[in-house]
């Protein structure tokens, strides 16, 4: 099936699938916020999926200190837009098919 | 079939986290009924003081301000500053109970956000009402005037919390509008718009919500 090869590996975790979700929406995006957004998620489980989502160049990273205090921060790439989009075109397509 | 539930499950992930992260969600309906409650005792409040020639006068200035040495139009001011206190820490309260029983945080970044898009359509109204009150004595267009400000902030409001908050902020636009046409009734448009349609607004996203 040829709309199933259009799905991007890159957002079939759960984590990922929230990270990408969350930074559509949402300019710049602290690293505590996103645990207190996405359900059930640990520090390093979600440090690593950052990393992957950022060696992809599909988010980027800001590292700055609030006071004494670092603060990491994420963004949306053009490109992670772009293969978000895509993969919610998939996901669309699928579920039109089964009508 | 296995393959398209995961991908519809994937679709409610993706709406879940797009919402959560944008809107104020925490927003309890409960807020909604109580500031109502407190609105219609301060309209009980300011009716049993004034009774009901002094505000069915149909002068758009300040002619029955004062009637057997009492002064409404002090009165009326520390009335509804007295209400909004009221209704604003019960508001917070309720919001507070139902965000700490669904385990959210309260002050996110959405929260500042809705805060700040609140407080600037609302100051407006404010400083413009005290202006109508104190420079021109233009009592009779408070009423009105309150509740257009108060529809327009909630319709500016409803891009950051709840969306259904924008039909309570075209009913209070509406009512302002009624409201101009019968200066003098300007107590009763307000016991309808800040206590009656809050009550029924409330109910409403209670029972929708948080059942």
């Amino acid at each position: 099936m040829g709309i199933i090869s259009k799905f991007n590996k890159a957002f079939e975790n759960r984590i990922r699938l929230g990270v990408m979700s969350i930074l559509m929406v949402n300019d710049w995006v602290e690293f505590n916020r996103f645990k207190e957004l996405i359900d059930d998620v640990t520090d390093g489980n979600l440090a690593s999926h950052l990393k992957a989502l950022e060696k992809l160049e599909y988010i980027v990273v800001r590292k700055a200190f609030i006071g004494r205090k670092p603060q990491t921060s994420y963004a949306a790439t053009e490109a992670g837009r772009q293969a978000f989009n895509d993969h919610l075109d998939a996901l669309e397509a699928i579920l039109r098919k089964r009508d | 079939m296995k393959e398209q539930n995961e991908q519809l499950e994937h679709l409610a992930e993706i709406r879940t986290m797009m919402e959560r992260s944008s809107r104020f969600l925490s927003l309890s309906g409960l807020s909604g009924i109580s500031a109502g409650i407190i609105a219609l005792a301060g309209a009980f409040a300011a009716y049993q003081y004034m009774g009901w020639e002094a505000f069915s006068s149909h002068e758009v200035y300040e002619t029955n301000a004062m009637r057997g040495g009492r002064d409404y139009t002090s009165f009326l001011i520390a009335d509804a500053l007295v209400v909004i206190v009221l209704a604003l820490l019960s508001g917070f309260y309720f919001t507070w109970r139902k965000a700490k029983k669904k385990g959210y945080q309260i002050w996110t970044p959405t929260a500042r956000r809705l805060a700040i898009n609140l407080l600037i359509p609302l100051a407006t109204g404010g400083i413009f009402c005290l202006i109508l009150i104190f420079k021109y004595h233009l009592v009779g267009l408070v009423a009105p005037a309150t509740l257009i400000f108060y529809g327009l902030t909630l319709l500016n409001a409803s891009k950051y919390t709840l969306d259904e908050i924008r039909y309570l902020g075209i009913s209070e636009i509406i009512l302002g509008l009624i409201a101009t046409f019968y200066i003098g009734y300007g107590l009763l448009f307000w016991a309808i718009g800040f206590g009656v349609l809050h009550i029924v607004y409330g109910a409403l996203m209670f029972n929708k919500y948080e059942r």
